[in-house]
């Protein structure tokens, strides 16, 4: 196929006001947006979210979707210490404050309850984020789908949603792993994703499960291939990387 | 699992999803790329990709041919689809 070259004529870029914050964890804060003209969304999409210095310098970054179908955008953004735009709306970003979004973006990584298959949804930090949009969409759609989630963090404070996702819902099970250190009396996984645990957490490939897996690009590329030698065939693996993490 | 090399900087074709509606109109990230040096048919979400400080590189996951590059310079975005076989 041949190439082009293409001016940015396709003005896509909306303008979003910054509503109500919650700080998640001491890196992680929810944001809601609001966006006129936002067209809604689908749970697991994303949007690219553009920051404009005073010089003119642009920055851009796509961050997950936190938020169900029909609910207010929100968008969960997690502290990337060297950042260009995430130290900005973890730490300065206020009630008001604008700032421009595009989409939302995505049509391969997203989930409608009409999907029957059972749910393996496998979260690496804050790869949580498009997962508790489908996980909010089942509880609103009042689908019986069974989902199991595994969800990697490094301690206990690190757990994105931990109320959110720890409340007893019928049909979810929860498995926390946490990588790096452990409170007293923790009964959970306290490892990096392997195979052992996928073989305990997961739905065997006989149940026709499909797989959802976030997270930094090495999370995904271990749980994506241990999914595959557990017979799981790869178009059922769908999947999501942030790039580098100190995960 | 082993420990074969991967890059952790890699992102994959969501990443770009705004990207290619800015150039194709319309969500492609659920469109399949097929590679023009090994034949390899894969969703575009699912095809490897850097995004160093200059622009943006697609790969095949199987064979690492370049299937897509976009570079912006000035407000004009240049796409080079020669690595690919087909899109759609």
């Amino acid at each position: 196929m041949a190439g082009t070259a293409v001016r940015g004529r396709l003005n896509t870029w909306l303008t979003a006001t910054v509503g109500a914050v919650t700080e998640e964890t001491a890196r992680a804060r929810t944001l809601m947006l609001d966006v006129p003209g936002w067209a809604g969304h689908r749970a697991g999409q994303h949007v690219d979210v553009r920051l404009t210095a005073e010089d003119g310098y642009q920055a851009e970054r796509a961050y997950s979707i936190a938020s169900a179908p029909g609910e207010p955008l929100a968008i969960t953004v997690d502290l990337v210490d060297d950042g260009e735009v995430s130290p900005w709306l973890t730490r300065e970003a206020r009630p008001g404050d604008l700032m421009e979004v595009r989409g939302p973006i995505g049509g391969y990584f997203v989930w409608e309850p009409g999907l029957s298959a059972p749910l393996l949804l496998a979260a690496g930090g804050s790869g949580i984020v498009p997962l508790r949009s489908m996980l909010r969409l089942r509880a609103q759609a009042g689908s019986q789908v069974p989902v199991r989630l595994l969800y990697s963090s490094r301690s206990l404070d690190d757990v994105i949603y931990r109320a959110e996702i720890d409340t007893a819902t019928a049909g979810v099970t929860v498995f926390h792993t946490l990588t790096r250190s452990q409170p007293p009396g923790w009964t959970g996984y306290a490892r990096r994703v392997d195979e052992r645990m996928l073989t305990e957490v997961a739905w065997k490939a006989a149940d026709k499960p499909l797989a959802y897996v976030c997270g930094p690009t090495s999370f995904v590329e271990s749980v994506a291939a241990g999914l595959v030698e557990l017979g799981y065939p790869p178009v059922r693996v769908r999947t999501e990387r942030f790039g580098a993490s100190g995960l | 699992m082993d420990d074969t090399a991967l890059d952790d900087t890699a992102l994959d074709g969501n990443a770009i999803g705004g990207l290619l509606i800015e150039i194709f109109g319309t969500e492609m990230t659920a469109a399949v790329g097929t590679c023009g040096s090994c034949g390899t048919a894969s969703r575009v979400a699912e095809l490897a990709v850097y995004m160093p400080a200059l622009g943006t590189v697609v790969r095949c996951r199987s064979c690492d041919a370049v299937l897509m590059a976009f570079v912006r310079v000035r407000g004009v975005t240049c796409v080079d689809l020669e690595g690919l076989a087909s899109l759609g």
